[in-house]
Protein backbone atom coordinates (compact mmCIF):
# COMPACT_ATOMS: atom_id res chain seq x y z
CA UNK A 1 0.00 0.00 0.00
CA UNK A 2 1.21 3.67 -0.23
CA UNK A 3 0.06 6.59 0.93
CA UNK A 4 0.79 8.65 -2.25
CA UNK A 5 -2.44 11.09 -3.32
CA UNK A 6 -4.12 9.19 -6.46
CA UNK A 7 -4.66 11.47 -9.27
CA UNK A 8 -6.49 10.61 -12.81
CA UNK A 9 -6.44 12.90 -15.33
CA UNK A 10 -8.69 12.68 -18.94
CA UNK A 11 -9.65 14.86 -21.97
CA UNK A 12 -13.20 14.57 -23.18
CA UNK A 13 -13.77 16.96 -26.16
CA UNK A 14 -10.20 18.64 -25.39
CA UNK A 15 -6.96 19.44 -27.52
CA UNK A 16 -4.87 17.86 -24.90
CA UNK A 17 -3.38 21.25 -24.66
CA UNK A 18 -4.69 21.44 -21.27
CA UNK A 19 -2.56 18.40 -20.21
CA UNK A 20 0.67 19.29 -22.39
CA UNK A 21 0.57 22.84 -19.93
CA UNK A 22 0.32 20.27 -17.68
CA UNK A 23 3.65 18.48 -18.54
CA UNK A 24 4.86 22.24 -18.54
CA UNK A 25 5.32 21.64 -14.35
CA UNK A 26 8.72 20.57 -15.81
CA UNK A 27 11.40 19.01 -13.25
CA UNK A 28 8.65 19.79 -10.48
CA UNK A 29 6.74 16.71 -11.62
CA UNK A 30 9.92 15.19 -9.52
CA UNK A 31 8.45 16.64 -6.28
CA UNK A 32 5.17 15.97 -7.62
CA UNK A 33 5.22 12.57 -7.87
CA UNK A 34 7.08 12.14 -4.71
CA UNK A 35 4.14 12.22 -3.25
CA UNK A 36 1.44 11.51 -6.01
CA UNK A 37 0.94 8.75 -8.12
CA UNK A 38 -1.35 9.06 -11.46
CA UNK A 39 -4.11 6.53 -12.01
CA UNK A 40 -5.89 6.80 -15.43
CA UNK A 41 -4.20 9.33 -17.29
CA UNK A 42 -2.29 9.79 -21.04
CA UNK A 43 0.74 8.54 -19.18
CA UNK A 44 -0.55 5.54 -17.71
CA UNK A 45 -2.57 2.57 -19.66
CA UNK A 46 -5.27 2.24 -17.69
CA UNK A 47 -8.69 2.18 -19.07
CA UNK A 48 -11.28 2.58 -15.88
CA UNK A 49 -10.19 5.14 -13.52
CA UNK A 50 -10.09 3.85 -9.91
CA UNK A 51 -10.65 5.40 -6.58
CA UNK A 52 -8.70 8.80 -7.07
CA UNK A 53 -8.16 11.49 -4.36
CA UNK A 54 -8.15 13.96 -7.58
CA UNK A 55 -9.30 14.02 -11.01
CA UNK A 56 -8.38 16.32 -13.43
CA UNK A 57 -11.08 16.81 -16.50
CA UNK A 58 -9.43 18.53 -19.80
CA UNK A 59 -12.66 19.49 -22.38
CA UNK A 60 -16.12 19.75 -22.68
CA UNK A 61 -18.77 16.99 -22.93
CA UNK A 62 -19.92 16.55 -26.84
CA UNK A 63 -20.72 12.45 -27.08
CA UNK A 64 -22.28 9.52 -24.86
CA UNK A 65 -18.57 8.47 -24.02
CA UNK A 66 -17.61 11.78 -22.93
CA UNK A 67 -21.16 11.40 -20.45
CA UNK A 68 -19.77 7.84 -19.11
CA UNK A 69 -16.34 8.41 -18.87
CA UNK A 70 -17.07 11.98 -16.61
CA UNK A 71 -19.73 10.36 -14.55
CA UNK A 72 -16.95 7.92 -13.59
CA UNK A 73 -14.74 10.08 -12.81
CA UNK A 74 -17.01 12.10 -10.68
CA UNK A 75 -17.97 8.93 -8.91
CA UNK A 76 -14.53 8.25 -8.29
CA UNK A 77 -13.17 10.69 -7.09
CA UNK A 78 -13.03 12.70 -4.06
CA UNK A 79 -12.16 16.10 -5.97
CA UNK A 80 -13.26 16.73 -9.02
CA UNK A 81 -11.38 19.53 -11.14
CA UNK A 82 -13.27 21.47 -14.32
CA UNK A 83 -9.33 21.94 -16.12
CA UNK A 84 -9.61 24.90 -19.50
CA UNK A 85 -12.15 27.09 -20.93
CA UNK A 86 -13.10 23.76 -22.50
CA UNK A 87 -14.36 21.85 -19.41
CA UNK A 88 -15.45 25.12 -18.07
CA UNK A 89 -17.61 26.82 -21.32
CA UNK A 90 -17.86 24.11 -23.54
CA UNK A 91 -14.71 25.87 -24.98
CA UNK A 92 -14.02 26.19 -29.22
CA UNK A 93 -15.94 22.82 -29.59
CA UNK A 94 -19.02 24.40 -28.55
CA UNK A 95 -18.90 26.68 -31.61
CA UNK A 96 -20.48 23.66 -33.37
CA UNK A 97 -23.46 24.43 -31.15
CA UNK A 98 -24.74 27.11 -33.43
CA UNK A 99 -24.76 24.22 -36.23
CA UNK A 100 -27.53 22.05 -36.51
CA UNK A 101 -26.03 18.63 -35.87
CA UNK A 102 -26.86 17.16 -38.91
CA UNK A 103 -25.95 20.09 -41.12
CA UNK A 104 -22.39 19.54 -39.00
CA UNK A 105 -22.09 16.03 -39.92
CA UNK A 106 -22.98 16.59 -43.55
CA UNK A 107 -20.36 19.35 -44.24
CA UNK A 108 -17.75 17.14 -42.09
CA UNK A 109 -18.04 13.82 -44.39
CA UNK A 110 -20.31 14.70 -47.11
CA UNK A 111 -20.16 18.20 -48.65
CA UNK A 112 -16.98 19.72 -47.64
CA UNK A 113 -14.41 21.09 -50.13
CA UNK A 114 -12.10 17.87 -50.54
CA UNK A 115 -13.95 15.04 -49.34
CA UNK A 116 -13.74 11.36 -50.48
CA UNK A 117 -15.44 8.39 -50.84
CA UNK A 118 -18.58 10.17 -48.60
CA UNK A 119 -20.13 8.61 -45.95
CA UNK A 120 -21.18 9.79 -42.48
CA UNK A 121 -19.28 7.22 -39.68
CA UNK A 122 -21.96 4.51 -38.06
CA UNK A 123 -19.50 2.11 -36.51
CA UNK A 124 -21.87 1.29 -33.88
CA UNK A 125 -18.23 1.03 -31.61
CA UNK A 126 -18.47 5.10 -32.44
CA UNK A 127 -19.91 6.93 -29.56
CA UNK A 128 -23.05 8.99 -30.03
CA UNK A 129 -22.72 12.76 -30.70
CA UNK A 130 -24.83 14.94 -28.10
CA UNK A 131 -27.04 17.79 -29.98
CA UNK A 132 -24.76 20.09 -28.24
CA UNK A 133 -21.32 20.42 -26.38
CA UNK A 134 -21.82 20.87 -22.32
CA UNK A 135 -19.99 22.52 -19.90
CA UNK A 136 -18.57 19.87 -17.36
CA UNK A 137 -20.44 21.33 -14.29
CA UNK A 138 -23.91 21.12 -16.70
CA UNK A 139 -23.26 16.85 -16.19
CA UNK A 140 -21.86 16.50 -12.76
CA UNK A 141 -20.43 17.95 -9.59
CA UNK A 142 -17.43 19.89 -10.16
CA UNK A 143 -15.41 20.78 -7.13
CA UNK A 144 -12.97 23.36 -8.65
CA UNK A 145 -12.29 25.28 -11.64
CA UNK A 146 -8.79 26.02 -13.26
CA UNK A 147 -9.40 28.65 -15.90
CA UNK A 148 -7.33 29.20 -18.89
CA UNK A 149 -7.32 27.82 -22.66
CA UNK A 150 -4.87 26.26 -21.38
CA UNK A 151 -4.20 27.18 -17.77
CA UNK A 152 -0.56 27.83 -17.00
CA UNK A 153 1.88 25.35 -15.81
CA UNK A 154 1.97 27.61 -12.67
CA UNK A 155 -1.87 27.37 -12.47
CA UNK A 156 -1.63 23.48 -12.15
CA UNK A 157 1.13 23.90 -9.88
CA UNK A 158 -0.46 26.28 -7.42
CA UNK A 159 -4.09 24.19 -7.86
CA UNK A 160 -2.08 20.89 -7.12
CA UNK A 161 0.13 22.04 -4.44
CA UNK A 162 -2.60 23.27 -2.27
CA UNK A 163 -4.95 20.55 -2.78
CA UNK A 164 -2.12 17.86 -1.82
CA UNK A 165 -1.45 19.62 0.84
CA UNK A 166 -4.97 20.45 2.06
CA UNK A 167 -5.34 23.66 1.52
CA UNK A 168 -8.01 25.44 -0.24
CA UNK A 169 -6.83 26.50 -3.91
CA UNK A 170 -6.61 30.01 -4.51
CA UNK A 171 -4.65 32.07 -7.71
CA UNK A 172 -2.72 35.25 -7.41
CA UNK A 173 -4.29 37.49 -10.19
CA UNK A 174 -1.60 37.08 -12.36
CA UNK A 175 -2.12 33.35 -12.96
CA UNK A 176 -6.56 33.95 -13.63
CA UNK A 177 -7.06 33.74 -17.51
CA UNK A 178 -9.49 33.08 -19.68
CA UNK A 179 -7.76 32.69 -22.92
CA UNK B 1 -24.85 71.17 -1.70
CA UNK B 2 -22.10 68.89 -0.29
CA UNK B 3 -22.24 66.56 2.55
CA UNK B 4 -20.74 63.31 3.47
CA UNK B 5 -21.33 59.65 3.06
CA UNK B 6 -20.09 56.23 5.37
CA UNK B 7 -18.91 54.40 2.56
CA UNK B 8 -17.51 51.13 4.24
CA UNK B 9 -16.56 52.41 7.72
CA UNK B 10 -15.15 55.71 5.52
CA UNK B 11 -16.15 58.86 5.64
CA UNK B 12 -16.45 60.42 2.02
CA UNK B 13 -17.55 63.51 0.43
CA UNK B 14 -19.87 64.57 -2.54
CA UNK B 15 -20.54 67.15 -4.03
CA UNK B 16 -24.61 68.37 -5.37
CA UNK B 17 -25.55 65.64 -8.16
CA UNK B 18 -22.82 63.13 -7.71
CA UNK B 19 -23.83 59.71 -7.69
CA UNK B 20 -22.72 57.14 -4.56
CA UNK B 21 -20.25 55.41 -7.43
CA UNK B 22 -19.06 59.13 -8.91
CA UNK B 23 -18.50 59.94 -4.57
CA UNK B 24 -16.57 57.04 -4.63
CA UNK B 25 -14.46 57.10 -7.50
CA UNK B 26 -13.46 60.46 -6.70
CA UNK B 27 -12.14 59.29 -2.97
CA UNK B 28 -10.26 56.38 -4.70
CA UNK B 29 -12.57 53.77 -3.62
CA UNK B 30 -13.58 51.35 -6.95
CA UNK B 31 -17.04 49.60 -7.08
CA UNK B 32 -17.24 47.16 -10.00
CA UNK B 33 -18.76 48.16 -12.56
CA UNK B 34 -19.58 47.67 -16.62
CA UNK B 35 -22.63 50.32 -17.91
CA UNK B 36 -21.10 53.20 -16.03
CA UNK B 37 -18.84 55.66 -17.86
CA UNK B 38 -18.36 58.78 -16.41
CA UNK B 39 -19.55 61.68 -18.56
CA UNK B 40 -22.51 59.46 -19.64
CA UNK B 41 -25.69 59.36 -18.25
CA UNK B 42 -26.49 56.44 -16.21
CA UNK B 43 -28.37 53.81 -17.40
CA UNK B 44 -28.21 51.33 -14.45
CA UNK B 45 -28.68 48.27 -16.56
CA UNK B 46 -25.40 45.96 -15.22
CA UNK B 47 -26.42 46.18 -11.49
CA UNK B 48 -22.98 45.58 -11.16
CA UNK B 49 -22.43 48.51 -9.20
CA UNK B 50 -25.29 47.30 -6.62
CA UNK B 51 -24.26 48.60 -2.63
CA UNK B 52 -26.49 48.30 0.08
CA UNK B 53 -27.63 51.97 1.22
CA UNK B 54 -28.92 51.95 4.19
CA UNK B 55 -29.72 48.49 3.96
CA UNK B 56 -31.34 48.53 0.68
CA UNK B 57 -29.56 46.86 -2.33
CA UNK B 58 -29.13 49.73 -4.64
CA UNK B 59 -27.53 50.56 -8.02
CA UNK B 60 -24.59 52.96 -7.35
CA UNK B 61 -24.23 54.40 -10.51
CA UNK B 62 -27.91 55.87 -10.27
CA UNK B 63 -28.18 56.55 -6.64
CA UNK B 64 -27.63 60.02 -5.79
CA UNK B 65 -25.55 60.23 -2.26
CA UNK B 66 -27.19 62.09 0.34
CA UNK B 67 -25.63 63.35 3.75
CA UNK B 68 -25.20 61.05 6.39
CA UNK B 69 -25.84 57.73 4.00
CA UNK B 70 -24.02 54.45 5.16
CA UNK B 71 -23.32 52.63 1.90
CA UNK B 72 -22.03 49.51 2.21
CA UNK B 73 -20.39 47.77 -1.08
CA UNK B 74 -17.10 45.99 0.08
CA UNK B 75 -18.44 42.78 2.02
CA UNK B 76 -18.78 38.72 1.34
CA UNK B 77 -22.64 39.18 0.50
CA UNK B 78 -22.39 41.75 -2.64
CA UNK B 79 -18.81 39.95 -3.93
CA UNK B 80 -20.98 37.21 -3.87
CA UNK B 81 -24.15 38.60 -5.91
CA UNK B 82 -21.84 40.37 -8.13
CA UNK B 83 -20.19 36.95 -9.05
CA UNK B 84 -23.37 35.76 -9.75
CA UNK B 85 -24.22 38.70 -11.99
CA UNK B 86 -21.25 38.20 -14.23
CA UNK B 87 -21.47 34.91 -14.54
CA UNK B 88 -24.98 35.51 -15.73
CA UNK B 89 -23.55 37.37 -18.52
CA UNK B 90 -21.47 35.05 -19.52
CA UNK B 91 -23.92 31.90 -19.86
CA UNK B 92 -26.12 34.89 -21.17
CA UNK B 93 -24.45 35.70 -23.76
CA UNK B 94 -21.13 33.57 -26.09
CA UNK B 95 -18.07 34.65 -24.51
CA UNK B 96 -14.90 32.49 -25.17
CA UNK B 97 -12.34 34.23 -24.72
CA UNK B 98 -9.77 32.27 -26.27
CA UNK B 99 -10.91 33.32 -29.54
CA UNK B 100 -11.76 36.89 -29.06
CA UNK B 101 -9.81 39.42 -30.09
CA UNK B 102 -11.03 41.87 -27.14
CA UNK B 103 -9.18 39.33 -24.19
CA UNK B 104 -7.07 41.14 -21.68
CA UNK B 105 -8.59 44.04 -22.93
CA UNK B 106 -11.87 43.26 -22.04
CA UNK B 107 -13.88 45.08 -19.27
CA UNK B 108 -16.30 42.27 -18.74
CA UNK B 109 -12.84 39.58 -18.57
CA UNK B 110 -11.69 42.50 -16.33
CA UNK B 111 -14.58 42.02 -13.75
CA UNK B 112 -14.65 38.44 -13.65
CA UNK B 113 -10.80 38.14 -12.56
CA UNK B 114 -11.35 41.21 -10.42
CA UNK B 115 -14.09 38.91 -8.61
CA UNK B 116 -12.10 36.10 -8.67
CA UNK B 117 -14.67 34.44 -11.26
CA UNK B 118 -13.59 31.02 -12.08
CA UNK B 119 -16.42 29.25 -13.38
CA UNK B 120 -19.94 30.03 -15.04
CA UNK B 121 -22.01 28.09 -12.75
CA UNK B 122 -25.27 28.03 -14.37
CA UNK B 123 -26.15 26.29 -17.69
CA UNK B 124 -24.74 28.09 -20.60
CA UNK B 125 -27.54 29.66 -22.73
CA UNK B 126 -25.20 29.06 -25.98
CA UNK B 127 -27.85 31.69 -27.92
CA UNK B 128 -28.12 31.73 -31.42
CA UNK B 129 -26.53 35.27 -32.44
CA UNK B 130 -25.19 36.86 -35.40
CA UNK B 131 -21.91 38.63 -36.60
CA UNK B 132 -22.41 41.77 -38.51
CA UNK B 133 -19.03 42.47 -40.63
CA UNK B 134 -20.52 44.35 -43.24
CA UNK B 135 -19.09 47.21 -42.72
CA UNK B 136 -15.61 48.19 -44.01
CA UNK B 137 -14.38 49.14 -40.97
CA UNK B 138 -16.80 48.11 -37.45
CA UNK B 139 -17.13 44.38 -36.78
CA UNK B 140 -20.15 44.08 -34.50
CA UNK B 141 -20.32 40.32 -32.56
CA UNK B 142 -23.55 40.21 -31.16
CA UNK B 143 -22.61 37.15 -29.53
CA UNK B 144 -20.41 39.28 -27.12
CA UNK B 145 -22.52 42.26 -26.39
CA UNK B 146 -23.93 42.43 -22.63
CA UNK B 147 -26.47 44.91 -23.44
CA UNK B 148 -24.63 48.11 -21.49
CA UNK B 149 -26.15 50.51 -23.60
CA UNK B 150 -23.22 52.34 -23.43
CA UNK B 151 -22.88 52.42 -27.57
CA UNK B 152 -26.17 53.32 -27.54
CA UNK B 153 -25.25 56.24 -25.27
CA UNK B 154 -22.26 57.28 -26.97
CA UNK B 155 -23.79 57.50 -30.29
CA UNK B 156 -26.67 59.77 -29.68
CA UNK B 157 -24.91 61.79 -26.33
CA UNK B 158 -21.61 62.21 -28.06
CA UNK B 159 -21.61 61.32 -31.89
CA UNK B 160 -25.18 62.82 -32.43
CA UNK B 161 -26.19 59.87 -35.03
CA UNK B 162 -28.42 57.32 -32.74
CA UNK B 163 -26.88 54.34 -34.91
CA UNK B 164 -27.84 51.76 -31.73
CA UNK B 165 -30.73 50.92 -29.89
CA UNK B 166 -31.61 47.87 -27.74
CA UNK B 167 -34.67 45.86 -28.92
CA UNK B 168 -36.79 43.50 -27.24
CA UNK B 169 -36.58 42.08 -23.73
CA UNK B 170 -35.29 39.52 -21.42
CA UNK B 171 -33.53 36.41 -23.38
CA UNK B 172 -35.18 38.09 -26.61
CA UNK B 173 -33.36 41.55 -25.73
CA UNK B 174 -30.63 42.20 -28.92
CA UNK B 175 -29.21 45.02 -29.88
CA UNK B 176 -30.50 46.56 -33.46
CA UNK B 177 -29.07 49.04 -35.82
CA UNK B 178 -30.73 52.04 -37.34
CA UNK B 179 -30.38 51.36 -40.75
CA UNK B 180 -32.78 50.83 -43.45
CA UNK B 181 -31.26 46.88 -44.07
CA UNK B 182 -30.88 46.75 -40.36
CA UNK B 183 -26.85 46.33 -41.21
CA UNK B 184 -24.26 48.82 -39.76
CA UNK B 185 -22.83 48.97 -43.45
CA UNK B 186 -26.19 51.53 -44.31
CA UNK B 187 -25.53 53.12 -41.21
CA UNK B 188 -23.76 56.67 -40.65
CA UNK B 189 -21.24 55.15 -38.27
CA UNK B 190 -17.65 56.46 -38.72
CA UNK B 191 -15.02 54.68 -37.87
CA UNK B 192 -13.86 57.62 -35.63
CA UNK B 193 -16.83 57.47 -33.80
CA UNK B 194 -17.11 57.15 -29.87
CA UNK B 195 -19.98 54.51 -30.32
CA UNK B 196 -17.72 52.58 -32.77
CA UNK B 197 -15.11 52.51 -29.54
CA UNK B 198 -16.93 52.39 -26.35
CA UNK B 199 -17.84 48.45 -25.94
CA UNK B 200 -16.78 47.59 -22.63
CA UNK B 201 -16.46 43.42 -24.48
CA UNK B 202 -15.67 42.43 -27.90
CA UNK B 203 -19.26 42.71 -29.49
CA UNK B 204 -18.22 46.01 -31.20
CA UNK B 205 -14.40 45.73 -33.09
CA UNK B 206 -12.64 47.87 -35.44
CA UNK B 207 -11.03 45.98 -38.00
CA UNK B 208 -7.47 45.56 -38.96
CA UNK B 209 -6.43 46.36 -35.39
CA UNK B 210 -6.13 42.80 -34.14
CA UNK B 211 -3.68 41.56 -32.32
CA UNK B 212 -1.47 44.87 -32.16
CA UNK B 213 -0.61 44.17 -28.97
CA UNK B 214 -0.13 40.34 -27.98
CA UNK B 215 -2.39 38.82 -25.53
CA UNK B 216 -0.59 38.30 -22.34
CA UNK B 217 0.42 41.84 -22.99
CA UNK B 218 -3.02 43.59 -22.81
CA UNK B 219 -4.19 45.47 -20.11
CA UNK B 220 -6.06 43.28 -17.41
CA UNK B 221 -3.24 40.61 -18.00
CA UNK B 222 -1.27 42.93 -15.66
CA UNK B 223 -3.60 45.41 -13.87
CA UNK B 224 -6.63 45.02 -11.94
CA UNK B 225 -9.87 46.23 -13.23
CA UNK B 226 -10.17 47.86 -10.27
CA UNK B 227 -6.30 49.96 -10.38
CA UNK B 228 -7.60 51.13 -14.46
CA UNK B 229 -10.81 52.37 -13.53
CA UNK B 230 -9.82 54.42 -10.58
CA UNK B 231 -6.51 55.92 -12.93
CA UNK B 232 -9.11 56.43 -15.94
CA UNK B 233 -11.88 58.07 -14.20
CA UNK B 234 -10.66 59.48 -11.34
CA UNK B 235 -12.54 62.44 -9.68
CA UNK B 236 -15.72 63.28 -11.21
CA UNK B 237 -16.69 62.81 -14.94
CA UNK B 238 -12.85 63.30 -15.79
CA UNK B 239 -11.64 61.73 -19.65
CA UNK B 240 -10.12 58.39 -19.32
CA UNK B 241 -5.90 58.36 -18.26
CA UNK B 242 -4.20 57.85 -21.45
CA UNK B 243 -1.32 55.89 -19.34
CA UNK B 244 -4.47 53.02 -18.63
CA UNK B 245 -7.26 52.99 -20.97
CA UNK B 246 -6.91 51.35 -24.10
CA UNK B 247 -5.26 53.73 -26.71
CA UNK B 248 -8.43 53.96 -28.64
CA UNK B 249 -11.01 54.61 -26.27
CA UNK B 250 -8.67 57.92 -25.10
CA UNK B 251 -8.49 59.16 -28.59
CA UNK B 252 -12.17 58.82 -29.42
CA UNK B 253 -13.76 59.96 -26.16
CA UNK B 254 -14.85 63.55 -27.01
Amino acid sequence: MTNKIKVATTSLAGCFGCHMSFLDIDERIVALAEVAEFDRSPITDIEHCGPCDIGLIEGGVCNSENVHVLREFRKNCKILVAVGACAINGGLPAMRNYVNLEDCLLEAYRDGIGVENAQIPSDPELPLLLDKVHPIHEIVKVDYFMPGCPPSADVFWTFLTALVEGREPALPYELVHYD
Amino acid sequence: MTGTINLDGQTIPFTEGQTIIEAATAAGVYIPHLCHKPGYTPHGSCKLCTVKVNGRNCSACTFPAADGQTVISNNDELAHDRRRITQMLFVEGNHFCPSCEKSGNCQLQGVAYHLQMYDNHFPHFFALREVDASHPDILIDHNRCIFCNLCVRASQEKDGKNVFGIAGRGINKRLVINSPSGQLKDSDIAVDDCAAHICPTGAILIKRTGFQVPIGQRIYDHKQISEVALAAEGGSCSRPAAALAPSQEVAHDK
